[in-house]
């Protein structure tokens, strides 16, 4: 009996340790937060967030920042969806079990898992030196949708494959065309996940640094960027500037725009698993 | 109507096919620069050499001095989150109650999808005055912190994965360890686990991946000097910082500090790669184990 009371005891140790594992995770979270609005909380008001950057820490803003990353998104958006939903589209409803499709497929698995700075010495080499764009938002932009393109392709193919196939069927059999299938019947109702994918993978972009510090992102820009080729500036490289100053009023200008950033982030991803519920009910 | 057919159906072959030009982009980038850089240093100096002081008047190329920063900061973040993170995979697959799994685990991925930007500002702020508290000679810029903090974001792809790959194994067997009279416990250990290995090894390879190639934790946190150290208690430099840290300055195209960081790029890439491929290979080969 001594064995088996040994076995019971194990296993209500190990379980103990699973709550207090998966409850360590949370904590360091809430640690994080706290510490964040604690010193920044009181730093957010109307001159912190129309302000431009300055040298001395408490008349700095983000104005620049926070409109350099809608820019920055928004050019992103027209550059990668495009793409990316066609390219899911190609390879889940044209390609066949080819050598090219597993070519491609082994190829946007690779790209998912280069580190995002690799992105950012590509940026530099084609965009930056080649076509000569500069460190330009053109630049950014165009990095940043390399760098998200496998996020939107797997989610789109994993939207397409849960469209079940009698709907598709139902529509060849009523003389539709594989485009016109696509278009009015695939992706209507593959719409909440590519969304949702869509949306994650923003959320991704707006807080990369590393490929906008190599691309030539600056820290300060003390305009609004008005053309595709001006400098610009993020929230999370303004944030990095910061953090790497020493008067301790940066470090509560960085705590305040950490808030505005994970704002933006937090809403993103719960705007995405909000659209991932409904769809997925909708889909059942 | 045909012709219509035709030109989307190209269309959406070209909007794919930009996937294969980024690949040939950032390897052609990374080699046409590298290959310069080689004609200056040798790639016996590149290998050997440990230390790494591009930006200095006495200059060296010893790729060591960082990747054995690289090398440490990653070792930490794996060691804080395998124990962890498979810990709470088997947690959440084996012990926890229904539907905690479900309300838990948004709360575990939103540590993924916290900036990275925002994870250096804790370790530096926060984690490193904690560890002083304990250990005083522990240095502001230090791997260490910057480690912990990494391996809290891994965390989440380690359990996440792990998880799937557990749930992915037939009912069936554990049920059978069940009426064997095993506890859960022996349970996960003595079957769960590997049988679900494949999945779980993908998610550590994947998680070691993603730890050699995360730039901005141990940029801020890491400090800024290439030392062929494992002393994790000192300012070091990993791969991706030393990209960082020139990227800052103003190094001229076609210098040689300009050149260093598509080498160390280079070194980087292959060591994910390598990585990603093996990760890839080992899913390949087992994911139709159990259909």
């Amino acid at each position: 009996m001594n064995n088996l009371k040994k076995n019971r005891y194990k296993d209500q140790a190990f379980k103990a340790l699973g709550v207090l594992f998966t409850f360590f995770g949370i904590l360091i979270l809430a640690i994080l937060i706290y510490n964040i609005l604690r010193v920044g909380f009181t730093r957010i008001n109307w001159d912190f967030l129309t302000g431009l950057p300055s040298r001395k820490p408490e008349q700095a803003g983000i104005y620049t920042a926070i409109i350099g990353t809608l820019d920055l998104m928004l050019l992103t958006i027209i550059f990668a969806i495009p793409i990316g939903v066609g390219a899911g589209i190609y390879l889940e409803e044209y390609s066949k079990k080819s050598r090219l499709s597993s070519l491609l497929e082994i190829n946007i698995s690779n790209l998912a898992g280069v580190p995002s700075i690799i992105y950012g010495l590509l940026g530099l080499g084609i965009f930056v030196r080649y076509f000569n764009f500069g460190g330009s938002i053109l630049s950014g932009s165009l990095t940043l949708s390399l760098l998200i393109l496998p996020i939107i392709i797997v989610a789109t193919r994993e939207a397409i494959k849960a469209v079940p196939p009698s709907l598709k069927e139902a529509s060849f059999a009523l003389g539709a065309s594989k485009w016109q299938t696509i278009r009015s019947v695939v992706l209507p109702s593959s719409f909440g996940g590519i969304t949702t994918g869509i949306i994650l993978s923003l959320s991704r972009a707006i807080g990369e640094t590393a490929p906008l510090i190599v691309v030539g992102a600056m820290a300060y820009v003390p305009f609004v960027p008005h053309s595709l080729f001006d400098t610009f500036s993020v929230l999370p490289m303004q944030i990095f500037n910061w953090t790497t100053r020493p008067q301790q009023g940066f470090a509560v200008a960085a705590s305040a725009a950490i808030i505005i950033l994970l704002l933006i982030t937090f809403v993103m991803n719960g705007i995405a698993v909000y659209f991932r519920n409904k769809w997925q009910k909708k889909l059942q | 109507m045909k012709v219509k057919e035709k030109i989307i159906e190209l269309i959406l072959k070209l909007c794919a096919s930009i996937t294969i030009f980024t690949t040939i982009g950032i390897i052609a980038v990374l080699l046409f620069e590298s290959i310069s850089f080689f004609r200056n240093v040798s790639i016996f100096e590149f290998l050997t050499d440990t230390q790494w002081t591009p930006l200095f008047s006495e200059k060296h190329f010893g790729i060591l001095a960082l990747v054995s920063g690289t090398f440490l900061t990653s070792a930490i973040a794996i060691a804080v989150a395998l124990p962890i993170g498979l810990t709470i995979a088997i947690y959440l697959n084996m012990y926890s109650p229904k539907g905690f799994r479900k309300t838990l685990k948004p709360f575990l991925e939103i540590l993924a999808a916290i900036p990275t930007v925002v994870y250096g500002f804790f370790a530096l702020s926060v984690v490193t005055p904690f560890l002083q508290t304990i250990y005083p000679d522990l240095e502001t810029f230090n791997s260490l912190s910057a480690g912990i903090v990494m391996g809290i974001m891994i965390i989440p792809f380690i359990s996440s994965l792990s998880e799937d790959a557990l749930y992915a194994v037939p009912k069936s067997l554990k049920l059978a360890a069940f009426g064997m009279g095993s506890t859960r416990f022996q349970t996960a250990f003595k079957v769960m686990v590997p049988a679900a290995s494949s999945g779980i090894i993908v998610s550590i390879i994947l998680a070691i991946s993603r730890a050699i190639g995360e730039t901005m934790i141990v940029a801020i946190a890491a400090g800024q000097q290439a030392q062929f150290t494992l002393n994790p208690t000192i300012p070091i430099q990993t791969i991706t910082s030393y990209i960082v840290q020139v990227s800052s300055g103003d190094a001229p195209q076609g210098s040689l500090e300009y050149k260093t960081i598509f080498a160390a790029g280079l070194t980087l890439f292959l060591f994910t790669f390598t990585l990603n491929s093996i990760s890839f290979w080992i899913k390949k080969k087992y994911q139709e184990k159990y259909e």
